[in-house]
C-alpha cells in the first residue's frame, strides 16, 4: 500500500507537527506500507494554470505525481480565513477532476479555536467529494490548546490520530478488495 | 443538405476518423514507428473507401502520442488514395492556423480528390498547440470566433476584404485554388457542453459534435439548443446537418470487444488525461443507451438507431484507433462496419 501524508500549508508548524506523530505512527503500525510525507513547506510549487499535472516541471510535478501513484492520502491543513489555505487548494487545481477515484483520503485539521470544528465539512469534503475520493469520514481536530511547544498534550488527540491511521488502511484495503473482486468478474 | 454534399434520403452517413494516436500496443508493447502509423492510416483509408463507406477524416494533436500534426498533408495522400469517400479533418484547430492557408490546403485537397474535402474546425481540446506555434491560450475564444468568421467568408467570397484582430487584414484578396465547384463544406467541431453548439447554431453552421462516452441523452441538449440558437438566427435548421462522434470498437460479440478494447481506452485515458478508464463504467457502455461505441456489431447498430430516434443526426464518424488499436484490428472492424453495421443501419434510417 501507497500511503501518501500530505501537509498542505507552508507557514506555521502545528499541522507539521500532527502530521511528524502521524507518520511515526503510521509507520509503527504498518511497517510494510510505503509512506511518504509531503510537507508543501519544503517545495517550490507553481500555480496550476491549465497544464497536465505531469507537465510540470521539478517540484510541482514531483508533488502531484506523488500524490498521484498513492493508494491513500491523509491530508493535514490548518485553518486559514475559515478555509483551507491557498497552498492546499492549489494542489487540487494542479490535478485532473477524476483525481482521488479509487482512493482513500483522510483528514487531519488544526485551528486557532474550536469555532472552526465544521471547517473541513463545508471547505474541504465537497472538493474531495468531486474528485471521487473515498472519504474517511472521522476526521481529527486540533486546536491550539492541544499543542504544547511543539508536541501533541491531549491524549484524546493522539487516539484519534491512531484511529485515522487504522481507519484510512482498513478502509483503503477493504475497497481495493471489493473493487479488484469486481473487476475480476468483468472478465475483460 | 445539398450544400454540404448530403443526401439524407440514403440513411445516416457512416465515416471513420483518426486524431493519429501513436501510441504502444499495450496488448504487445509494440510501439510503431510514426511512418508506419502515417502509412497503415493511408492504407485504412483505402480500405473504408474500398468498403463504401462515407468519410474518411484525420485531425492533427500536436503532442506527443500523435503522428498527424501535419493532418492536411495526411489528407492529401488519402485524397489521392482513395476514389469515392469524402475526406475531411477532424479537426482542424484553426484556432493555431491561419485560415487563408488552411483554406487554401483544402481546395486543393478538394481538387486532388475531385470533390471530396471538408473542413472541420476545432478549438483542440489540447492547449499544447498554442504555446507551439506561439498563440496565447487565453485568446482561446476569441482566437476561434474570428478565424472561424474569416474561413466562413473565404467560403463564400472569391475575392476577399476583411479585417481582424489576430491576422493581417485582407484587401481584395483572390484565395486561390478554388476548390472544384468553388464551395467546402465546412463544419464547427463542438465538445459536449451546448455553449459552442449554441455559437453553431447561431452562425448557421453544420456541427459535429463529440459524444465520447456517458449516457446519449446528456448531448440531446447540445442537439436541441443548436436548432434552436439556428432557428433564431434565421437559419432552418433542417437544412444544417448535424454529424456525431464516438469512440469505436467492434468484435465478433460483446465480450471480445470488451476485452480487446479495454486496454487501449484505460492506457490511452491514462496517458491524455492522467486517470485510467474506470472499469464500472466500461461494462455500462454496452447499453444501447451510453453514447460509447463498444460490442458487438448487433450492439452497434442498436446504439447507433437509438442515437438516430434521439438526434436526427445525418452523419456518424467512428474513431477508429483510440489508445494504440494495431492496424489488423482496425481492418476487422472496417470490415464487421462494412458487412454487419451499414446495411443494417441504412436499412433502417435510409428514405427519411
Amino acid at each position: 500500500m501507497n500511503i501518501v501524508l500530505l501537509a498542505g500549508s507552508n507557514v506555521g508548524s502545528k499541522t507539521r507537527t500532527a502530521m511528524d506523530y502521524t507518520l511515526k505512527l503510521a509507520r509503527e503500525k504498518y511497517p510494510d506500507a510505503a509512506i511518504t510525507l509531503l510537507d508543501l513547506a519544503e517545495f517550490e510549487m507553481v500555480f496550476s494554470d491549465g497544464r497536465n499535472y505531469w507537465e510540470y516541471e521539478g517540484d510541482t510535478k514531483y508533488v502531484t505525481e506523488t500524490i498521484m501513484a498513492a493508494d491513500a492520502i491523509i491530508i493535514g491543513t490548518p485553518t486559514f480565513q475559515a478555509s483551507i489555505p491557498a497552498t492546499l487548494k492549489n494542489i487540487f487545481d494542479l490535478l485532473p477532476v477524476n483525481a482521488f477515484r479509487d482512493k482513500v483520503v483522510s483528514m487531519l485539521v488544526t485551528a486557532g479555536t474550536a469555532k472552526h470544528y465544521l471547517m473541513i465539512e463545508q471547505q474541504l469534503k465537497p472538493i474531495l467529494a468531486y474528485m471521487k475520493a473515498q472519504i474517511v469520514q472521522t476526521y481529527v481536530f486540533i486546536e491550539e490548546k492541544d499543542f504544547h511547544r511543539k508536541e501533541i498534550v491531549n491524549d484524546d488527540v493522539l487516539f484519534r490520530i491512531e484511529r485515522l491511521v487504522e481507519d484510512t488502511v482498513v478502509l483503503t484495503e477493504t475497497y481495493t478488495n471489493i473493487r479488484e473482486a469486481k473487476e475480476a468478474a468483468y472478465d475483460f | 443538405m445539398e450544400k454540404y454534399r448530403i443526401d439524407p434520403t440514403k440513411g445516416l452517413e457512416f465515416g471513420l476518423y483518426s486524431l493519429g494516436d501513436h501510441m504502444r500496443n499495450p496488448h504487445t508493447g509494440e510501439m510503431i514507428s510514426a511512418e508506419q502509423r502515417i502509412q497503415e492510416l493511408i492504407e485504412a483509408s483505402k480500405l473504408a473507401d474500398e468498403a463504401g463507406l462515407d468519410v474518411f477524416g484525420v485531425g492533427e494533436s500536436h503532442q506527443t502520442h500523435f503522428a498527424t500534426q501535419a493532418h492536411t498533408v495526411v489528407l492529401g495522400a488519402i485524397a489521392q488514395a482513395t476514389k469515392n469517400i469524402k475526406i475531411a479533418s477532424s479537426a482542424t484547430v484553426l484556432s493555431v492556423s491561419d485560415p487563408v492557408r488552411v483554406y487554401e490546403d483544402f481546395a486543393t485537397i478538394d481538387l486532388i480528390s475531385n470533390g471530396r474535402a471538408e473542413i472541420i474546425a476545432g478549438r483542440g481540446s489540447r492547449v499544447g498547440a498554442y504555446s507551439l506555434l506561439g498563440y496565447d491560450v487565453r485568446d482561446y475564444e476569441e482566437l476561434f470566433e474570428e478565424k472561424l468568421e474569416l474561413l466562413l467568408k473565404l467560403n463564400e467570397e472569391e475575392k476577399v476584404t476583411w479585417e481582424g484582430q489576430y491576422r493581417a487584414p485582407l484587401e481584395n484578396a483572390m484565395i486561390l485554388p478554388q476548390p472544384q465547384n468553388g464551395h467546402l463544406p465546412i463544419w464547427r467541431a463542438v465538445g459536449g457542453p451546448p455553449a459552442s453548439a449554441i455559437k453553431a447554431g447561431y452562425a448557421g453552421v453544420p456541427m459535429t459534435l463529440t459524444t465520447l462516452g456517458g449516457p446519449a441523452v446528456n448531448f440531446k441538449v447540445a442537439v436541441d439548443a443548436y436548432r434552436e440558437a439556428a432557428e433564431r438566427s434565421g437559419f432552418d435548421p433542417t437544412a444544417l446537418p448535424i454529424a456525431t462522434t464516438s469512440l469505436f470498437y467492434t468484435a465478433e460479440n460483446t465480450q471480445d470487444a470488451l476485452r480487446e478494447f479495454y486496454p487501449h481506452i484505460h492506457t490511452g485515458m491514462l496517458a491524455l488525461r492522467g486517470g485510467g478508464y474506470p472499469k464500472q463504467q466500461f461494462a455500462q457502455a454496452t447499453d444501447h443507451r451510453d453514447a460509447l461505441m463498444i460490442g458487438s456489431p448487433q450492439q452497434i447498430i442498436e446504439k447507433m438507431l437509438y442515437q438516430h430516434e434521439l438526434f436526427g443526426q445525418q452523419r456518424f464518424l467512428a474513431q477508429i484507433d483510440f489508445g494504440g488499436v494495431p492496424f489488423d484490428k482496425i481492418m476487422k472492424n472496417i470490415e464487421l462496419i462494412a458487412t454487419e453495421i451499414i446495411p443494417a443501419v441504412k436499412k433502417y434510417t435510409a428514405g427519411n
